[in-house]
């Protein structure tokens, strides 16, 4: 049976991981390749790069990151972050990325999906969609979470399905950073409008939240940052967790 | 030194897969045509994506590659190249795979989510030496929508809306529907127990 994927999302800025809460407000964690290692130890399914500052400030994400990570472990490796063109996520390829996350480039552009996913295939093309509860719809927000896209964001996951993305990585901005738990409405509600897989992200705090969203929220995957940064063996405290409340697990 | 020629027929990128083997102490090299798989030790057609893909390998390669089998190099299909293995896929009907595998890849059917993204279980059955040392259950990484049938050559199954062959073996040509150089130690291992039919 396919297990859910229960992934870590190392927000990198200045080679360092830092975690924000709501966006802002970043504080450093560790160093990324020390980290990668130990939550493979711990047994991630799948690990996700992210230069949180990088659309803002113009920086493609970190190579020599990605190039480090990539040699050492053998799982998943996304890289996201100021990826805008053929040429960036060729640069994110290239240093060893499995799959490239794009978000303000996909909207302000939805071609770029399609390039992308004729030129690495779309197991390869994952699309980001970062998105604010807005009265009873979700609005997808672009550039970190700053700028209002004016797009439904049930919508923007079903167009970037039909142009070829292989993967939808959902995050909450109400929830980003405040550990009250995955916006379970919002991640069912695109889960059950594409066939492709949803990763739901933005408010895990406890181990009970990543099983609502795996049940209520029909996520195929979850993300999560600062929740197994800071303790110890979260990761393979949370999938014996998991296992045990019945949702298949890679153990 | 032994060099393991790895085809790249622009299906994909394909660091992931050298530095699998990187990983595992082994040097590849990228034939520019077919007369350079005579160096090879062993062959690996990689590949993701839409079964069209294939269509780049003519009847040169084709030619070149059953040769090298039938003079003994070990053959590893990976995703995409696995389903080359076999005869053809309901993704392109009319383009043939190489047929050293019986059997025609179709896609996997609802109710389930497709493509197939994540860790799923291998059910081995048999012992065979693509799969030594990987315990029954272990889980390994799938990226696809279509998939190879069940056939006396399958050693390890899966289930995803249909059991599929997730590894299929005979003699030296071997296949693998999952992604060894992503799927951790048991990934690695499986790449070691295909070099080692060298």
């Amino acid at each position: 049976m396919l297990s859910k994927r229960i992934i870590a999302c190392l927000d990198v800025r200045d080679g360092s991981v830092v975690k924000g809460i709501n966006f802002e407000g970043l504080r450093r964690a560790g160093d990324p390749a020390e980290l990668a290692e130990r939550y493979n130890a711990e047994g991630i399914d799948e690990l996700v790069i992210l230069d949180v500052t990088a659309t803002i400030e113009g920086r493609r994400a970190l190579e020599a990151t990605i190039r480090d990570v990539s040699s050492r472990l053998f799982i998943p490796l996304a890289v996201g972050g100021g990826i805008r063109s053929e040429r960036d996520a060729a640069a994110a390829v290239d240093a060893g990325a499995d799959k490239v996350s794009i978000n303000s480039a996909a909207l302000a552009n939805p071609a770029l999906i399609t390039s992308l996913a004729e030129k690495y295939g779309s197991q390869a093309v994952v699309v980001a969609i970062d998105a604010k509860q807005v009265g009873d719809r979700f609005e997808v927000y672009a550039r970190s979470g700053s700028v209002a896209a004016d797009r439904d964001a049930v919508e923007w996951a079903q167009e970037a399905e039909q142009r070829g993305a292989g993967e939808i990585l959902l995050t909450s901005i109400d929830r980003d950073g405040t550990r009250s738990g995955f916006d379970c409405p919002l991640t069912a509600a695109v889960s059950r409008a594409v066939s492709i897989p949803v990763i739901a992200s933005g408010g895990a705090g406890t181990f009970d939240h990543f099983f609502e969203v795996f049940t209520d929220g029909k996520a195929d995957a979850a993300l999560a940052a600062s929740v197994f940064h800071y303790s110890e063996h979260a990761v393979a405290e949370l999938k014996q967790f998991l296992h045990g409340r019945g949702i298949p697990t890679r153990l | 030194m032994r060099e393991i020629a790895l085809i790249d027929y622009r299906a994909g990128n394909l660091t992931s897969v050298r530095k699998g083997f990187a990983a595992i102490g082994e040097c590849l090299f990228t034939p520019d045509s077919p007369g350079d798989l005579a160096r090879a030790a062993a062959i690996v057609v990689p590949g993701v994506g839409h079964f069209n893909a294939t269509a780049v390998l003519d009847e040169t390669w084709r030619t070149a590659i059953n040769e090298r089998v039938r003079n003994g190099s070990p053959l590893l299909g990976i995703c995409l190249g696995l389903q080359w293995l076999f005869e053809g896929s309901d993704e392109a009907p009319d383009l043939p795979g190489l047929s050293v595998l019986p059997g025609r890849c179709f896609k996997l059917p609802p109710p389930v989510k497709v493509p197939h993204v994540g860790w799923n279980s291998l059910e081995i059955g048999q012992p065979a030496p693509l799969v030594d040392g990987v315990a029954n259950g272990t889980q390994v990484y799938f990226t696809h929508s279509y998939a190879a049938p069940i056939t006396g050559d399958t050693v390890a199954g899966t289930t995803h809306g249909a059991r599929f062959a997730a590894a299929v073996q005979r003699g030296r040509v071997c296949g693998v529907q999952f992604h060894p150089e992503k799927s951790g130690t048991a990934g690695l291992q499986i790449l070691r127990n295909f070099v080692a039919l060298i």
